[in-house]
C-alpha cells in the first residue's frame, strides 16, 4: 500500500506542475481537476472515504465551474501537436481508473471499523476515554467539541467567511453616501 | 396580526407559522442546550433556530421578520458566538495545561462536568443561527439600505 501511496503522490505532483506550467488555459484546469481526484482516491487508500466523499464533490462543482469559465475566454487555438494532449488524457484517466481500481483492494470489509484495522486508531481513545475526559455522554459532541474542536473553530471561520462574502458581494449600494455618488 | 394583508404567503401559512415559529425556535434551543446527552449539538441546534425566522421570512415577508432579528442583530449574534467559542478555548489554555481547548471542567461532579462543552455549543449555536439567517437574508438581496432611484 505504501509504494501505491507514493506513486499516487508522485502522480499528484506531476499534476500540479503540469497545470501551473502549461500554456493552454484549458489543460492547466484538467489537470488541477486530476490533481483534486488523484487526492480523493489517496484519502481512500488512507482510510478517509468521507473526505474523499467531500473532495470528490467539491472537485467535480469547481471543475465544471472552471471550465465553464475558462471556455468563454481566447486561449492559444494552435496546439502544435493535438496527439500530445490527447495522449496525456489518456494517461491521466487511465492513472485515475488503475488507482481506483487498486483502492477496491484495499478496502476493509463490509462492518469492520477502521479502528480495528489499526492498533493505534485514535477513534479507539475516543471511544474509550471519551465519557471521562469530557464529561460528555453524547459521543459525537465529545469529538466534535473537544478532540476535535480545531475542526469546529475551522468550520466556524468557514461559515463565517462564506457570509461575510456574501454579505460584501451583494448589498445593494456602498456604505456611505460619498461612494455611491462617485 | 396581519393575517390575511401584507406581504408574503396565504393566510393558512401564516395562522400554521404563528403556532409553529415558537415551538421551532425552542426545540432548537434544547437541540443546542442538550447536544452533550442526546443527538444534535451547536450546529444543528443553530440551524433549527436559523430556520424558524427563514420560515418567518418566507410566511410573512421580510419587513416583518427583520423586526423581530434584523441583520445587523444577526451578525451582532454571529460575532459574539464565535468570541464565545474562542474564547473558551483560550480559557482553557490559560487555565488548564496549556492546551487549545483544555476541557477545564471534564473532572467535576455531576452535571458540573459538561459546563464546559455547552459553553462551547451554546456559542457555536449562536454563530451558526446568526450566520445562517444573515446568509439568507442577504441573499434574498435586502442589506445595505434602500433602492437607489
Amino acid at each position: 500500500m505504501n509504494e501505491v501511496l507514493a506513486l499516487l503522490i508522485l502522480l499528484t505532483v506531476v499534476g500540479a506542475i503540469v497545470a501551473v506550467v502549461t500554456p493552454n488555459l484549458l489543460y492547466s484546469v484538467i489537470s488541477v481537476g486530476a490533481v483534486g481526484f488523484l487526492l480523493a482516491i489517496a484519502f481512500l487508500l488512507l482510510s478517509a472515504p468521507d473526505l474523499a466523499v467531500v473532495q470528490i464533490g467539491v472537485e467535480s462543482i469547481s471543475l465544471v465551474i472552471l471550465i465553464r469559465a475558462t471556455l468563454g475566454r481566447k486561449t492559444k487555438k494552435d496546439v502544435k501537436n493535438p496527439l500530445v494532449g490527447v495522449a496525456f488524457a489518456v494517461t491521466l484517466v487511465a492513472a485515475i481508473g488503475l488507482f481506483g481500481l487498486q483502492v477496491f483492494y484495499e478496502f476493509p470489509q463490509f462492518g469492520v471499523p477502521t479502528m480495528e484495522r489499526f492498533a493505534d486508531a485514535p477513534a479507539a481513545t475516543y471511544v474509550a476515554t471519551g465519557a471521562e475526559a469530557t464529561g460528555a455522554r453524547n459521543i459525537v459532541t465529545a469529538v466534535l467539541m473537544d478532540f476535535r474542536g480545531w475542526d469546529t473553530l475551522g468550520e466556524g471561520t468557514v461559515l463565517f467567511c462564506a457570509v461575510l462574502g456574501a454579505t460584501a458581494i451583494m448589498r445593494r449600494r456602498a456604505r456611505r453616501k460619498d461612494d455611491a455618488s462617485q | 396580526m396581519l393575517l390575511n394583508n401584507g406581504p408574503g404567503m396565504g393566510m393558512i401559512v401564516k395562522t400554521v407559522i404563528r403556532w409553529l415559529k415558537g415551538p421551532i425556535f425552542l426545540f432548537g434551543l434544547y437541540i443546542i442546550m442538550f447536544g452533550h446527552v442526546a443527538p444534535g449539538g451547536g450546529f444543528a441546534g443553530g440551524v433549527v433556530v436559523a430556520s424558524a425566522f427563514i420560515l418567518m421570512t418566507l410566511a410573512y415577508g421580510e419587513t416583518y421578520t427583520l423586526e423581530f432579528f434584523s441583520q445587523d442583530t444577526a451578525l451582532t449574534v454571529a460575532c459574539i458566538g464565535l468570541l464565545i467559542f474562542i474564547g473558551l478555548a483560550w480559557a482553557g489554555t490559560w487555565a488548564g495545561s496549556g492546551v487549545f481547548f483544555d476541557n477545564l471542567t471534564a473532572g467535576m461532579e455531576g452535571h458540573n462536568a459538561h459546563i464546559f462543552l455547552t459553553g462551547l455549543e451554546v456559542g457555536s449555536g449562536m454563530f451558526v443561527a446568526g450566520a445562517l439567517f444573515m446568509g439568507f437574508s442577504v441573499l434574498m438581496g435586502h442589506y445595505g439600505g434602500e433602492d437607489e432611484e
